[in-house]
């Protein structure tokens, strides 16, 4: 499968997104400020996470005539989102010519113990994960994409640094492991052999590996490039703060030079005030997005 | 020889990968100051929006173009449409290097991007080495009129892919995304080959 043409299209957009950066964005007119701070992308959605905790409710799939309004608006790829499990919402999706299909833990799960056949689609998915196993499950799946699930809405990147920091741990954990050790590795991870394999020989994973999830600040995104991420998505870090589109321009230039000090500084004044934010050790276990997903 | 790679976004990476199995060391470049060290340029693939962005904002506009009158620069996809000196659909600026209109998006969204396996022209054929170009299409733009100091080197679906202009290349997909050489072997002697 990771060597078909379908394949290799899906992670070749994947790959044009890298050092980048997507951003959460749920009208026309904040899509056009994310295109024009920079983004690589925009993820197009009804509410942004940290108003979907705010409000509550079931989180759906974001409405056909947004999402269209924001595909029409701007030039960059836009991708939207999907139930876990939902593959019908999928199938919509993907006749409407999204560039991207986010199965998230961020809208209510449709399904509680299966994700989407990815495979089965000529559109790309992007799945979120918080260790190697769970990130290699999706690929098998069909994911051309992973990105860290972090706690979506919170403004608190602790979650992200966590997950970033536990799937390159479990990464190099692999590849000292002696070729008889992969099967039992395997089992362990919950995971194929043949993609445990391709993680042990090559210390990365088949695709794009991206970060999301409680990034507020050019100094966050910075933090999870340097832990290895390849491009960063903002969710209701830039347009739940006071000065968007500064914050969205400081944001895309912390990616590019994030191991550049002189410019993080440049990229970190004048920015206005940050999304409140919640700290997720605070947070109850039943309030939780990462959990979602299996 | 060092040859720099635009490292502003999108996947210079795979670029950096292919030169290095063609034996030769990449730099990415994020700074002005960086291209005093290269003997040459690629524009890699990415969102052209968000690199003429930071070009913009980070001041690399004159150095580039200034750069470019001097050295060799191929440009892909992305890379491609910062080299055209109209794009469309929509209109946006671009550093204006080959004298090319040039379409954004011409094949549609993401579900209509593909790889081809396309016949080179005789030109390229007889600088390099003779088999089709796997061509990787990646929301890919359309060049939609070429001027006359132009070279088509590989023509898919009447529209020209692969062109040059003196030291200067562009190809609207992807060979660093591919097993394919010859465009960045053809960009390596365009390299050797300057006084």
């Amino acid at each position: 499968m990771y060597l078909t043409d379908s394949f290799r299209l899906k992670v070749g957009l994947a790959e044009m997104l890298k050092g980048g950066v997507i951003m959460d964005v749920t009208n026309a007119k904040q899509a056009v400020i994310a295109e024009q701070a920079g983004a690589t992308s925009v993820m197009a959605l009804e509410r942004v996470p940290a108003d979907i905790r705010k409000e509550g409710g079931v989180a759906r799939m974001a409405s056909i005539t947004k999402i269209r309004e924001i595909m029409e608006a701007v030039s960059i790829p836009v991708m939207a989102k999907v139930r876990i499990g939902h593959f019908t919402e999928a199938r919509i999706l993907e006749a409407l010519k999204v560039d991207y299909i986010d199965e998230s833990e961020v809208l209510t799960p449709a399904d509680e113990a299966h994700h989407v056949s990815k495979r089965d689609f000529k559109v790309p998915f992007v799945c979120g994960a918080r260790n190697l196993g769970e990130a290699l499950r999706r690929i098998a799946e069909g994911a051309a994409m992973i990105r860290t699930k972090g706690e979506a809405g919170s403004g608190d990147v602790v979650e992200a640094v966590r997950h970033m920091r536990t799937i390159q741990r479990d990464m190099n954990q692999l590849t000292v492991r002696a070729v008889e050790e992969l099967p039992t590795a395997a089992k362990e991870l919950q995971a194929p052999l043949e993609l445990v394999e391709y993680v042990a020989e090559k210390g990365k994973l088949p695709v794009p590996n991206f970060s999301a999830g409680g990034i507020a600040t050019p100094a966050d995104a910075a933090l999870v490039m340097q832990l290895g991420a390849e491009a960063a998505f903002v969710g209701s870090g830039i347009f739940k703060s006071e000065d968007p589109e500064r914050r969205a321009r400081a944001i895309v230039k912390a990616v590019t030079y994030f191991d550049n000090p002189e410019q993080l500084l440049a990229a970190s004044e004048e920015l206005g005030e940050p999304m409140r934010g919640l700290e997720t050790g605070k947070l109850d276990e039943t309030e939780l997005l990462q959990t979602r997903g299996w | 020889m060092k040859i720099g790679i635009l490292s502003l976004q999108g996947d210079f990476k795979a670029h950096a990968w292919m030169l290095r199995r063609l034996g030769v060391d990449p730099v990415e470049v994020r700074q002005a100051k960086q291209l005093s060290s290269v003997a040459g340029l690629i524009l890699p693939g990415g969102e052209s929006t968000t690199m003429l962005n930071l070009i913009e904002r980070e001041n690399l506009h004159g150095p580039l173009i200034e750069f470019s009158t001097r050295f060799p620069v191929l440009g892909t996809c992305a890379g491609a449409i910062l080299m055209a000196v109209e794009v469309r659909s929509p209109a946006q600026r671009s550093l204006r290097l080959i004298d090319m209109t040039i379409e954004r998006n011409a094949y549609g969204r993401q579900i209509e991007s593909s790889i081809r396996r396309v016949e080179p022209e005789d030109n390229f054929i007889q600088r390099t080495v003779a088999g089709p170009i796997e061509a990787a299409f990646i929301r890919a733009p359309k060049i939609r009129r070429i001027g006359e100091k132009v070279t088509v080197l590989a023509a898919y679906d009447d529209a020209p892919i692969l062109v040059e202009q003196g030291h200067l290349m562009a190809a609207t997909f992807h060979p660093e995304l591919s097993n394919e050489q010859r465009i960045h072997t053809l960009f390596l002697n365009k390299i050797q080959q300057e006084p």
